[in-house]
C-alpha cells in the first residue's frame, strides 16, 4: 500500500500543473480543431443568411398591398403583383396535401405497422425511396400525361397531381419512421387493452406519433411550394384569377409563385424583376410560416 | 359488477360472471410454450384462483412472464410463438380456434413493467377501455371509480387535462393500473409493476393490490420474494431447466404462499426461498 502510494506521488502531476496551459500541444489542437469547427459552421450559415438579406433587402422593397393583391402586370405595365398566383400556389399545394397526405400516412402504416415485412411492403418502401430522387420535371411529364392530355387543359390539379407525386414519398417515409419510433411498450399498452390492428394504428400509433409526421408533411409543403419545373408544363402560368364570378376555376392554367419567379426573373423588365423578388420573400415566409404552426400544432402535450 | 360486459361489432354481449364463476378462473395448463425452435416453458399446471393474488415467482428466464402473457394471449404479438395445451377461462379455452383474443384481452386486463400510459391526458388514458368497449354509461363517473381505486384520484383530480406522461414513475404506473379497472376486467395480469419504481411507489402500489383484490383477480409476476410473500394468497414456483442444453422453465411448486415459503415440498423450492440462488 505504502509502496504504491509513493509510486502514484511520483507519477502524479503537481498541483500548480493542474492549471490550464495554453501552449501545451493538447491545449493548441483543442484551440485549431474548435476555430476550424466554427469557421465550418459560419461557412455553411453564409449562403443562408446571404439568400435570406438579399431577399428580406430587395424583396421587401417592393413588398405591398398592391403586389399581394393585384394581377401581374403585362411588358412595359408599371405596378402590379402577384395576388392570383399567391392562391394559385396555396390551391396546387393543398390539392397536393390533400391527394399525398392521406395516402402516404395510411401506407406508412401498412409499412410500420401491418406487414413491415411483407413482399409488398419491401416492393413499396424501396418504391418510395427511389421516388424521393426522382427529378421534379419528371413529375411533371407524369401529370402531363395522365391529367394535362386526359383533360385537354393545363389545370391547378394536373399541378397538383405533379406536387403530389413529390411528396408522397417524403410523407411515407417520414410518417413510417414516426410510427416505428413509438415504443414497444406504448403497442403493449394498447393491444393489452383489447384493441385490434386497426385500432392500436388509429388510436394509439397515429395520435403519437402525430408531431412527427406532420413535420414530414411540413418538409413534404416546402418542397412542393417552391417547385417549378413540376408546373411548367401542368399549371403553366396565368395573368388572371382562378375565380370566375365568385366560383373557383380548376380546369384552366393556373398561375403560382415559382413559376412567377421563374418567368419575372428573366425579364428584361425592372418591374416584373423587383416582383420576383418580393414573390421570393413571399414564398419563403409561406413556408416558415406553415413550418411555425406545423410545430405549435404538433407539440407532445407532455 | 355481477356482469361482464364488452361490445363486440356494435353488439353488446353480458356475461355473468357470478354464476360461471367457479372458484378457479383461469385454469391454465401448459405442455409446450416455444418461441421459434427455442422450447421456454414446459408442463406447468397453474390456477388463478377467484378474489386472490396469485404470486408467480422465480430466477431470471424460468418463463413466469412467457406463462403470465399466455393467460391474455399478449405473446400472439411475438413472432414464432406457439403453445401446445390450453389456458381455461371460465371453462372456455383461450386459445381455442373460435376465441378471438382481442376479446380475450378485454376481460383480462394487464399492468406491465415499465409504466407505458399513453401520449393522451390522465383522463382519455383511463376512459381509453370505456370508449374502445362503447360504454353508453357516464364515462367521467367510470373514470374517476377507476382511478379512486388505484389511490390516484386525489393527486390528479385537478389535473385530469394534463399529460399522463407528466405524472411521476409511479403515479404513471397507477395510471395504467386504473386503466386497466375501468372496464372492469375479470382478471388483472401485472408483470413485475414494480420493477421499475423506487420503494415508496412500489410499497403503494402492492397496498393497492391488496385493496384492489376486493373486487379483482389477480396474477402477479414478481422478482422479489418478499413482494410476494406481502401480497400474494396463492404462490407459483418456476424454475430453469438447463439439462437439455438450453434454458427451458417450469413449474416446481405451488401453493397457498405460507406453505411455499415456509415448508415447501421440493428441495428446489427450499433452496430459492432461502435466497441460495436467484
Amino acid at each position: 500500500m505504502n509502496d504504491l502510494a509513493a509510486g502514484a506521488a511520483r507519477t502524479l502531476p503537481d498541483v500548480a500543473l493542474l492549471e490550464r496551459s495554453r501552449f501545451e500541444p493538447r491545449a493548441m489542437r483543442n484551440l485549431v480543431l474548435t476555430a476550424g469547427i466554427w469557421l465550418a459552421a459560419l461557412i455553411a450559415g453564409v449562403p443562408l443568411v446571404s439568400v435570406l438579406y438579399l431577399l428580406i433587402v430587395r424583396g421587401g422593397a417592393r413588398l405591398s398591398v398592391e403586389a399581394l393583391t393585384a394581377l401581374p402586370p403585362a411588358g412595359f405595365e408599371m405596378g402590379g403583383g402577384f395576388g392570383n398566383a399567391i392562391v394559385g400556389t396555396v390551391m396546387m399545394v393543398g390539392i397536393a396535401g390533400l391527394i399525398s397526405v392521406p395516402l402516404g400516412v395510411v401506407a406508412a402504416v401498412f409499412l410500420a405497422e401491418l406487414q413491415p415485412t411483407g413482399r409488398l411492403a419491401r416492393t413499396a418502401r424501396f418504391a418510395a425511396k427511389t421516388l424521393t430522387g426522382l427529378p421534379s420535371v419528371l413529375a411533371g411529364v407524369f401529370a402531363y400525361a395522365v391529367v394535362v392530355l386526359a383533360t385537354g387543359t393545363y389545370s391547378a390539379p394536373a399541378g397538383g397531381l405533379a406536387l403530389a407525386v413529390l411528396m408522397l414519398p417524403i410523407v411515407v417515409l417520414t410518417a413510417e419512421e414516426a410510427i416505428k419510433a413509438v415504443p414497444r411498450i406504448t403497442r403493449d399498452a394498447a393491444y393489452g387493452m383489447g384493441c385490434t390492428r386497426s385500432q392500436v394504428a388509429w388510436k394509439v400509433l397515429l395520435p403519437t406519433a402525430l408531431p412527427g409526421i406532420l413535420t414530414g408533411v411540413m418538409l413534404a409543403v416546402a418542397r412542393a411550394a417552391g417547385e417549378t419545373a413540376p408546373l411548367l408544363f401542368t399549371a403553366l402560368f396565368s395573368g388572371f384569377w382562378p375565380f370566375d364570378g365568385g366560383r373557383p376555376q380548376v380546369m384552366q392554367p393556373t398561375a403560382s409563385l415559382a413559376v412567377l419567379i421563374y418567368n419575372f426573373s428573366g425579364m428584361p423588365f425592372e418591374n416584373q424583376i423587383e416582383l420576383a423578388w418580393a414573390a421570393s420573400l413571399v414564398l419563403v415566409s409561406m413556408v416558415l410560416i406553415i413550418n411555425v404552426v406545423s410545430r405549435l400544432l404538433g407539440r407532445p402535450r407532455a | 359488477m355481477s356482469t361482464v360486459t364488452t361490445a363486440r361489432n356494435g353488439r353488446t354481449v353480458s356475461v355473468p360472471v357470478e354464476s360461471l364463476a367457479p372458484p378457479v378462473v383461469i385454469d391454465c395448463k401448459l405442455d409446450q410454450v416455444y418461441y421459434g425452435s427455442f422450447l421456454a416453458v414446459r408442463d406447468s399446471h397453474v390456477q388463478i384462483q377467484r378474489g386472490k393474488i396469485t404470486g408467480f415467482i422465480g430466477p431470471s428466464g424460468c418463463g413466469k412472464s412467457t406463462v403470465l402473457r399466455s393467460l391474455n394471449r399478449m405473446n400472439d404479438l411475438i413472432r414464432g410463438f406457439r403453445l401446445h395445451g390450453e389456458v381455461r377461462f371460465h371453462g372456455t379455452d383461450v386459445y381455442a380456434r373460435s376465441v378471438d383474443p382481442v376479446a380475450v384481452r378485454r376481460h383480462i386486463g394487464m399492468v406491465f413493467q415499465q409504466p407505458n400510459p399513453f401520449s393522451m391526458s390522465v383522463f382519455d388514458n383511463v376512459a381509453f377501455g370505456l370508449r374502445l368497449n362503447r360504454f353508453r354509461g357516464d364515462v367521467a363517473a367510470r373514470v374517476e371509480e377507476a382511478l379512486r381505486k388505484a389511490a390516484l384520484w386525489d393527486e390528479v383530480k385537478d389535473k385530469l387535462k394534463a399529460s399522463g406522461l407528466s405524472l411521476s414513475g409511479g403515479q404513471q404506473q397507477r395510471l395504467c393500473i386504473a386503466r386497466a379497472v375501468a372496464t372492469q376486467p375479470a382478471v388483472l395480469l401485472m408483470d413485475e409493476p414494480c420493477s421499475a419504481l423506487d420503494p415508496i411507489a412500489t410499497r403503494r402500489i402492492e397496498e393497492l393490490m391488496v385493496q384492489l383484490k376486493e373486487d379483482y383477480t389477480i396474477a402477479i409476476v414478481t422478482h422479489n420474494m418478499q413482494q410476494a410473500q406481502r401480497v400474494a394468497d396463492v404462490t407459483a414456483f418456476f424454475s430453469v431447466d438447463i439439462t437439455k442444453g438450453t434454458r427451458t422453465g417450469y413449474l416446481v411448486e405451488s401453493g397457498p404462499t405460507q406453505q411455499v415459503f415456509e415448508s415447501p415440498a421440493e428441495l428446489l423450492t427450499k433452496e430459492y426461498v432461502a435466497g441460495h440462488f436467484s
